[in-house]
């Protein structure tokens, strides 16, 4: 058994070595120091709405926060969730247990849900900027979550709700087929409903598995729908819009609908083929002078990659964190629940989203803006590529408190 | 001790003190990580041992045995133990119905069969969204109170559990491979046509060995569906077949020890190689690669051949 | 709108068009494995990963020495040809006497270190390749939109399967090749270098399978697990076809495509796992599969 000795003493070296970062023993010595964790998808679909600019936002707060002047020593740690709850949720739970503050970013529902559970187990802030689902700040909502961004409510009422209001009554949903996907889906046709409009149909495909998406495509084709409603994100948006022009769907008169789309998926796309597409966003680089200097600033970090709305409440989440954190000290900073409970004290204001607040159910917010995506002879500059539609205030944006049963709201 | 060998009994006391050890030294998530991937290793390693049968399905009851005992303990209420018992009689009860058609199969047929079983599981695990729920898993579970009372929330009550659980497996193992049944299986592994002749019925034997398989997979998936607290498709997906595979094959098939030390060493490696992104796939698909080569007795096998005894 | 059991009509031909289109690289994948199995007896479980290599061959060809989609086509599959060839040179020719349990476990772990290599230098999700500007259009069949380069895959495929089944059935090399599946110590009497033989064998094999990567690329995303996905069903296949023959996988690889293609129609959540059903059916009910020789 002298190789199992062996191993297991490789196993405790590994463990010193590779997670090495200061827990809370370093911060007994007098320092005010934090760890920061940034959980997202740095290698698969979600990887450009969050993954490294993220981090790079991350690392801006901290900067903008003016950090090491106020003499705090700040970590910033990233970690790949591969889009698997069960990974997400294992590496959430080493986190907490070795010291981690706070828990920032989580693109993928599953996962941000499964993070959730971990979060007020340990009793540790945790910022999900990046889920979509509104299950967050409803029945799943808890006193260590705060959701910052957006959700599932506002893209369904804002974008599907345009839809509907320009004539779109009947509907054919691709839904990716987990709590995100679901949930839009859902949401996005009551709205429909709600204006007298019909769904004829839904294919929900495996995620995050399926690139080719011709035989649902063909399914809508066939159920002669006005609105191609695409229930999915990143990647999987991007190849959906791009195959949907393949085979026709566009050319045969059916619009598209893309529920959740994010600039840097324009990107991907090209305006060529996103031209036109109708989407909301709470956040743009080129909406104002303050969000023109937010994204300069953090550009450099980042330069191939324009941070998106999920990539920004990064940046706003982190600095309302270690605003709350100055307020209540550092030693606090490890018990969540007062975190956040201070976090939910104080208004935000940063460059990104401007003036705006934390509900008691952890709802950040911010109001949100409709768009649409310029043709390609109005684009001037680089990553210049919407027209904005309307803009929602907070109120209308996000679902009335006490009405998705968050057990924290007493009625 | 118990029908152990003086050598297996000394690996055996040191299989203890490192299990009561490892808490203090490491973290107490990862052992029991181990010790549940090391249940689940050392049922594969009866099939693939005894019994000289590949299966390329054994997630199947592995992830089965975790719905089953999540799906009790957090909508119905069961306490941990009932959950972990009823994950383990799920895995038995499927293998089964399953070894029951796939043992009339040798080989390379046999290891596809359990393959394609093993499939249709995890699309039916896919589908099945009220029950598993689907790609967002069974997530949230609550370890609960042992037998109604002993709360399981810190994680060194868990682990108290967890390694009785383990080693009771280790003693369950060793006594199965050395008791008369044990004996007639390697018999049919070695010389099935002799033993049809002598009257044996071969199937069954088999069979008996597929369950019992079975039966350590759903009992390590349930356990570890209470250690984790949330079970997802990928415990029942067939990267989690490789991985148990590999687990043996590292440790040495057909050795009591060997699958221990191999799951401590792949868990550990994904664990603390997560960081390294997908250099921990490399890395695992080399071993294969050096075991299958030029190291076919594995870690353990190969150190009781030096020792000449059996490990 | 024509309806066929209970279902419009376009959908119904779209679906089976397809199903064409995915059997076309089951058949291709499963030819190759058959090929392979046949002569070395081994289970070659990293043709999907040689799929996956051959489709990011094409894009780095494309990339990096300017080679367009026709000289890939041909490059492609001699690059990973030869790479299969000191693989089995390296690797695969050391277990040839060890049980064939062995053979598939080599190659499971060759085509993990491939794959995670992949995912190490693309990430998950890879890079996107375009179709030929000469194949990007759309022709409208009046049931449906078919983007061309769809309808080239399949007679492409079909092409592809015929020439393979010609060779190996009717020239003297094919003959050579049956004979050395047959009795390789005889051929061996005859002068035939076997050892060369065989290791060639493996190069076309993975051949094809990287021949069948070029076809995708421009197809799906090209991304690491595009085999992995794959490998699954052509394994399927090969078991259902009867492991070792050319003929059987080449048909029951059309078969399943479309019968995924219906289930699609009828039941669209059953499409993934209707090849499994039907596998476990055949094993059960016929061990050597349906066209297998040996029972």
């Amino acid at each position: 058994m002298t190789i199992t000795r062996r191993a297991t003493i490789g196993t405790a070296l590994a463990a010193t070595t590779a997670v090495a970062w200061p827990g809370f023993k370093a911060r007994a010595a007098g320092k005010k120091s934090l760890t920061i964790g940034v959980c997202s998808d740095f290698s698969g679909v979600y990887s450009d709405i969050g993954g490294k600019t993220s981090v790079a936002c991350v690392q801006q707060a901290i900067e903008d926060f003016g950090a090491s002047a106020k003499g705090y020593d700040i970590k910033v740690i990233q970690g790949d969730h591969q889009n698997k709850p069960d990974v997400g949720a294992g590496l959430a739970r080493q986190w907490f247990d070795n010291g981690v503050d706070m828990l920032i970013d989580v693109p993928n529902s599953a996962v941000g849900l499964a993070i959730a559970n971990v979060a007020v187990a340990k009793n540790k802030t945790y910022i999900n900027s990046n889920s979509a689902t509104s299950l967050l700040t409803g029945k799943k909502c808890n006193a260590d979550t705060i959701h910052w961004t957006y959700d599932t409510y506002m893209l369904s009422h804002s974008t599907g709700g345009a839809m509907v209001a320009s004539g779109g009554k009947t509907w054919f949903f691709i839904t990716a087929n987990y709590a995100f996907g679901q949930l839009l889906r859902d949401q996005t046709a009551a709205v429909v409903r709600a204006a007298g409009g019909k769904v004829l149909g839904d294919a929900a495909y495996p995620f995050p598995q399926t690139t080719d998406f011709s035989s649902f495509l063909l399914q809508a084709q066939s159920s002669g729908a006005q609105v191609l409603g695409l229930a999915n994100a990143g990647k999987d948006t991007v190849n959906s819009i791009k195959q949907a022009h393949q085979f026709g769907i566009t050319q045969s008169g059916m619009k598209i609908a893309g529920l959740l789309i994010y600039i840097n998926d324009v990107h991907g796309m090209g305006l060529e083929i996103a031209q036109g597409l109708v989407l909301t966003e709470s956040f743009y680089w080129n909406l104002n002078d303050r969000t023109r200097a937010f994204t300069k600033r953090v550009l450099p970090k980042t330069p191939n990659n324009y941070p998106s709305m999920a990539q920004a409440g990064c940046y706003s989440g982190t600095l309302h964190f270690l605003k709350a954190v100055d307020v209540i000290g550092v030693p606090a900073a490890s018990d969540g629940a007062q975190v956040v409970t201070q976090m939910k004290k104080m208004p935000t204001d940063d460059d990104a989203f401007g003036k705006c607040y934390i509900r008691e159910d952890g709802r950040f917010m911010c109001p949100s803006f409709l768009f649409r995506v310029k043709k390609p002879g109005e684009s001037s500059i680089p990553w210049d590529y919407y027209n904005l539609l309307h803009t929602t205030p907070a109120e209308q944006t996000f679902a009335p408190l006490a009405t998705e049963g968050c057990p924290l709201v007493k009625a | 001790m118990l029908g152990f060998s003086r050598t297996q009994s000394v690996a055996l006391a040191v299989l203890v003190l490192v299990v009561i050890a490892a808490p203090f030294l490491l973290y107490p998530i990862v052992v029991m990580q181990v010790m549940c991937y090391a249940i689940f290793a050392m049922g594969t390693n009866l099939l693939m041992g005894s019994v000289g049968l590949l299966s390329l399905g054994q997630a199947a009851y592995f992830g089965l045995g975790g719905y089953v005992a999540g799906y009790l303990v957090q909508s119905v209420g069961l306490t941990p133990e009932l959950g972990i018992i009823a994950g383990g009689a799920a895995g038995a009860l499927l293998g089964t119905g399953f070894g029951w058609l796939a043992i009339r199969r040798q080989d390379i047929y046999f290891a596809m069969v359990t393959l394609a079983l093993a499939q249709i599981v995890y699309f039916a695990a896919v589908q099945a969204t009220g029950f598993t729920g689907g790609e967002n898993g069974i997530q949230g579970i609550a370890r609960g109170d042992l037998f109604g009372h002993l709360p399981l929330k810190s994680d060194h009550a868990m682990y108290v559990v967890v390694a009785v659980i383990f080693l009771a497996g280790v003693v369950f193992v060793h006594r199965i491979v050395n008791s008369p049944f044990g004996q007639v299986v390697k018999a049919v592994r070695d010389n099935e046509p002799r033993m049809i002749s002598l009257g044996y019925r071969t199937d069954a034997y088999k069979g008996m060995i597929f369950v019992l398989a079975a039966l350590f997979a759903g009992v390590a998936g349930a356990t570890k569906a209470m250690v984790m607290g949330i079970v997802t498709l990928s415990d029942v997906g067939a990267t989690t077949s490789g991985l148990v595979v590999l687990m043996v094959l590292l440790g040495g098939i057909g050795t009591i020890f060997g699958p221990i030390v191999g799951a401590a060493i792949v868990v550990a490696m994904q664990y603390y190689l997560a960081p390294f992104g997908a250099w921990v796939i490399v890395i695992q698909g080399a071993i294969f690669m050096v075991c299958v080569l030029v190291f076919r007795r594995g870690i353990i096998g190969e150190v009781a051949f030096r020792l000449r005894t059996p490990l | 709108m024509v309806m066929i059991f209970g279902k419009p009509l376009p959908l119904l031909f779209g679906q089976l068009l397809l199903g064409i289109i995915n059997g076309s690289f089951y058949a291709m994948l499963s030819m190759g494995l058959a090929i392979i199995f046949g002569l070395l007896r081994i289970i070659n479980f990293a043709h999907g990963a040689m799929f996956m290599v051959g489709a990011f061959v094409t894009w780095a060809l494309l990339t990096y020495l300017h080679i367009g989609y026709w000289g890939a086509l041909i490059c492609a599959p001699v690059i990973v040809g030869i790479f299969g060839i000191a693989l089995e040179r390296l690797f695969i020719r050391r277990i040839y006497k060890l049980d064939i349990l062995y053979g598939l476990l080599l190659t499971f772990g060759i085509a993990q270190v491939l794959q995670g290599l992949a995912t190490n230098y693309f990430g998950v999700s890879g890079v996107s390749y375009d179709p030929p500007a000469s194949l990007a259009r759309v022709v409208n069949l009046g049931f449906m939109y078919l983007p061309v380069y769809r309808g080239f895959v399949v007679i492409a495929a079909i092409l592809i399967c015929f020439c393979t089944w010609f060779v190996i059935e009717k020239t003297r090399l094919g003959a050579l090749l049956r004979a050395a599946t047959e009795n390789p110590s005889l051929v061996q009497a005859f002068g035939v270098n076997v050892p060369r033989l065989i290791a060639l064998t493996f190069g076309g094999g993975v051949a094809l399978a990287a021949l069948a990567g070029v076809l995708a690329a421009p197809l799906y995303s090209v991304n690491p697990d595009m085999g992995s996905d794959l490998i699954d069903t052509v394994f399927a296949v090969v078991v259902i076809g009867g492991m070792g023959s050319i003929g059987g996988a080449v048909l029951t690889g059309f078969g399943l495509g479309v019968i995924e293609g219906f289930t699609d129609v009828f039941y669209p959540p059953g499409s993934a796992v209707v090849v499994f059903v039907v596998m476990a059916i055949v094993l059960l009910a016929r061990p050597a599969g349906l066209f297998g020789k040996t029972a």
